[in-house]
């Protein structure tokens, strides 16, 4: 018995405008809609809905068969409902059709995991909530931003409920170890750990319409054919791609969306399931524990973070960054929440890498900035305004602890005006009460003459009734 | 060769380079280079080339002996070269300004009879094709084309001219006619051209008008500095400094810094901007720099040469050079080797091959005062374009495009 566990991911950052050093303090518009406009919808229109179509046509024609995992961004969710609204639909009725998990991500794909643990906690909280809201069903199982993952971060995720992670199936990790298996984390046994075949992924992510390539063309059946040919012990192939692969990355001419809908025809001559990750971590039972020391994501052929803490740039924009966290969640401004999401998206980081100089045009190419420099130039214009915003709302020369300590005073100031409100109000009714006792000592003859004429019509009607 | 400079007399970048390229090209092993300038001073560095010094060839012939001409010359020429050269005279040159030697004084600059000047290199460089035994003929810029046209029709031998700048660079399109046609004349008689960007190949192929397969982009390099440039001491002041170094011309944009500037100021007053050099825009400059109402900020030291170059470049933050047109420019490779970071117009040749600057357009001093503001305020971004621009620039070597050059002349040869 062998399955096929997919994991289509969506997500697009929301892409900064050109921010000139001197609209630092004068501009808080930090976005370029057009452009953000332009991107989503035309993926939309390529890639997203043509694929979701896809799957749901999968799903009903094997009547459920076909299972499979979407993991949406905030970022990218929200841009969609703005701009593409009949793509939320049918991301609806793929959740309608009960086959398709939701598994959480970051809210904003950040880096939050490896700078600022609180943060990372609050997004994949904001996001399982967004999920819910939207599709009704809560994520089980978490995949962190690029597939990043540590010892450090495991039991994290653990704490968070999760049951299971999706991460890399790098090679320096597993050595010779497969990664069709379900594994456990080191750091924290209870969290099961599926790895993303990295072979079986690129094969259809990078290598589909690759010419030059020794298998081309890739066809549904060789594709099915290579996954049942693996070591009968082997159960779960696990497959982690950007749903844009579909139609995006692998135009819809070079017959990508065939292969993908002719999978489940010949994966059901061979025998082979479709499994959600929540089906894999419930059915399977982990092999063997896998300690992650230092981050693995799912980037570059070193598959470490070098890609996002690659030089100097990268280290010192996301420095400057984390170091507002604790400052920024003491706000409660809606839109500095909104744009502190925003700027975690690690693409920002991304397209400051300087590695392309060396190996390819790999970052180049999704990059809107001509430069690694230009990237970083634009985006601390932009987080130097931020920083000044943040600054307005609580001065950075106030330490994060004696804040913490002033705007707890602050908002229990309410509680506490209550109580003593109440506090005054009792005072008051006690002290009415002893002043109508004390006014009523004097007084107190007064009814007790009152009281001495009912005594005596009360004795007359006695005396009558003698 | 036929130089018209040659290092440590230099008066612009066109030295440096045609020193470079042939140090480069004698380090790729198995040539034999003979240097012509109009006028050595005897202090060149002959380690790699033979230089000949157009001032010290006869072109008419006078009875001297051979202590006379040691005497007289002995310190850039060797005598038995003198009356190898004075057995090839070819006619008879006496109605021209020649003096004892027999020879045609040069002063090796760009003076106002330039074009007269030009016509006597020709002249000589007649004499020196029959005396000198040479399989290709290389001329560097326009000055010497007429030079290389006229010693590749007394042998023969194959032309290669190799163009460091075209005068649509320096007059940003109002060319000088007379100047024009000698360019062009010696493109069409060249054998192969050898330009040092693409941007000046494509001004070549569209403006002059030339079959693109003979012309070939070899990008310029540096020299590594010598301990003693790295470490010249310099002041360092409190604020952060931008320079522009280079002549104060039209072709170097010098306007755009200033506007640039003024809008850098306007935000950051923590900077010092310095505009080293000379040139016939100046004065416009520094006008300019007074309306903007920045003069107490911006500067003018004037020209800066030798090892003060280096010092100048050791106290900066930023080097910009936001030329209009810049067939290569070199001087940025120098901030780069002196760990400077550098803000280049992508008008510029040397924006072809390098990766660890910021390049804007030359017009666009939004882009160019974001740039430097982010350079000075940005930490980061000034160590990582320091760090790699460091090392960016020590792989930009000379020998390797000596070696494109000699491949070029392999090529030229087996077409025959």
């Amino acid at each position: 018995m062998k399955a096929i566990c997919f994991n289509f991911a969506i997500h697009q950052p929301v892409r900064l405008k050109r921010y000139r050093f001197f609209d630092i303090g004068n501009d808080h518009y930090y976005y370029d809609d057009f452009l953000n406009d332009d991107i989503i919808t035309r993926i939309a229109q390529q890639s997203y809905i043509p694929a979701c179509e896809a799957l749901l046509r999968m799903i009903e024609s094997t009547n459920g068969a076909f299972r499979c995992s979407l993991s949406i961004t905030g970022d990218a969710l929200e841009q969609i409902e703005q701009y593409v609204p009949e793509l939320l639909d049918l991301l609806k009725k793929l959740a309608d059709t009960g086959k398709v998990e939701f598994v959480a991500e970051t809210y904003a794909h950040s880096l939050a995991s490896l700078f600022d643990p609180d943060e990372f906690a609050a997004q994949v909280k904001a996001n399982c909530e967004r999920i819910e809201a939207l599709f009704g069903r809560k994520p089980k199982v978490i995949r962190n931003t690029e597939l990043i993952f540590s010892d450090e971060i495991a039991p994290q995720m653990l704490a968070m409920g999760f049951k299971g992670c999706i991460t890399e199936g790098a090679k320096h990790i597993l050595g010779w170890k497969s990664p069709n298996y379900v594994y456990a984390a080191a750091s924290a046994p209870k969290l099961k750990l599926l790895l993303k075949n990295s072979k079986l992924t690129d094969d259809i992510a990078r290598r589909f319409s690759d010419t030059s390539w020794d298998a081309y063309p890739l066809t549904a059946d060789k594709y099915i054919d290579w996954i049942a040919s693996t070591p009968a012990e082997e159960q779960i192939i696990t497959l982690c791609m950007n749903l844009d692969t579909f139609g995006g990355l692998q135009p819809a001419s070079t017959g990508i969306f065939q292969f993908l809908e002719a999978l489940p025809r010949f994966a059901a001559e061979r025998g082979i399931e479709f499994w959600t990750p929540s089906d894999a971590v419930t059915k399977l039972k982990p092999v063997d524990t896998l300690s992650v020391p230092y981050p693995m994501s799912a980037a570059d052929e070193a598959r470490d973070c070098s890609a996002w803490l690659g030089n100097m740039l990268q280290k010192e924009a996301l420095r400057k960054l984390y170091e507002a966290g604790e400052r920024v969640r003491l706000c409660e401004d809606r839109r500095l929440k909104q744009d502190w999401l925003y700027l975690q998206a690690s693409d920002h980081f991304y397209y400051m890498s300087t590695k392309h100089f060396a190996d390819g045009a790999a970052a180049s190419a999704f990059s809107p900035y001509e430069t690694p420099f230009q990237a970083f130039t634009n985006y601390m214009n932009v987080l130097a305004d931020f920083l000044v915003r943040v600054d307005e709302q609580y001065p950075l020369s106030v330490g994060n602890e004696e804040l913490n300590a002033l705007l707890k005073t602050i908002r229990n100031q309410e509680q506490e005006i209550e109580t003593l409100t109440r506090e005054k109000e009792s005072m008051r009714q006690d002290l009415e009460q002893y002043n109508i006792e004390h006014k009523n000592r004097p007084a107190a003859e007064a009814p007790a003459a009152e009281e001495k004429p009912k005594a005596k019509r009360r004795c007359k009607k006695a005396d009558k009734k003698a | 060769m036929f130089g018209w400079e040659f290092p440590p007399h230099i008066l612009g970048g066109l030295g440096t380079a045609s020193y470079g390229l042939t140090q480069g090209m004698s380090q790729c092993g198995n040539m034999d280079i003979t240097f012509v300038i109009p006028k050595p001073w005897g202090d060149e560095d002959k380690s790699f080339a033979h230089i000949v010094g157009a001032s010290q060839v006869p072109v008419a012939w006078r009875d001297v002996n051979r202590d006379y001409v040691e005497q007289r010359i002995g310190k850039v020429m060797d005598p038995d070269l003198y009356f190898a050269l004075r057995d090839h005279i070819y006619a008879d040159f006496n109605y021209m300004r020649t003096n004892d030697l027999g020879c045609i004084e040069f002063s090796g600059r760009y003076p106002d009879n330039l074009l007269e000047e030009i016509n006597n290199y020709s002249i000589m460089a007649g004499v020196v094709a029959r005396t000198i035994d040479c399989d290709i003929i290389h001329s560097h810029d326009w000055l010497t084309y007429p030079a290389g046209i006229h010693a590749k029709q007394v042998t023969g031998k194959p032309l290669v001219i190799h163009v460091h700048a075209t005068d649509y660079d320096r007059s940003r399109g109002n060319v000088n006619p007379t100047v024009f046609n000698i360019e062009r004349d010696g493109m069409i008689n060249a054998d192969h051209i050898i330009t040092v960007s693409n941007l000046t190949r494509q001004t070549v192929i569209e403006k002059y008008g030339i079959d693109p397969a003979k012309v070939t982009t070899v990008h310029n390099a540096v020299v590594p500095l010598s301990e003693e440039l790295l470490n010249v001491t310099a002041q360092k002041p409190k604020e952060k400094i931008v320079t522009f170094l280079g002549r104060i011309t039209m072709q170097k944009g010098p306007e755009y810094f200033v506007e640039a500037a003024a809008k850098v100021l306007k935000n950051n007053h923590n900077v010092r901007f310095v505009m080293a050099g000379s040139g016939d825009m100046m004065d416009k400059m520094i006008t300019l720099a007074a309306e903007r109402n920045i003069a107490d900020r911006f500067h003018f030291p004037g020209f800066q040469k030798g090892k003060q170059v280096y010092e100048m470049l050791k106290s900066s933050d930023v080097y910009i050079m936001p030329s209009v047109s810049e067939p290569f420019g070199i001087s940025p490779l120098e901030a780069m080797q002196m760990g400077v970071p550098s803000i280049i117009s992508k008008q510029s040749g040397c924006a072809e091959i390098l990766d660890n600057v910021i390049k804007t357009d030359y017009w666009d001093i939004d882009a160019m005062a974001d740039a430097i503001n982010a350079i000075i305020s940005y930490p980061a971004l000034y160590q990582q374009l320091r760090e790699d621009g460091l090392a960016e620039v020590a792989r930009i070597t000379w020998d390797k495009a000596g070696q494109k050059v000699i491949d070029i002349y392999n090529k030229v040869l087996n077409q025959r």
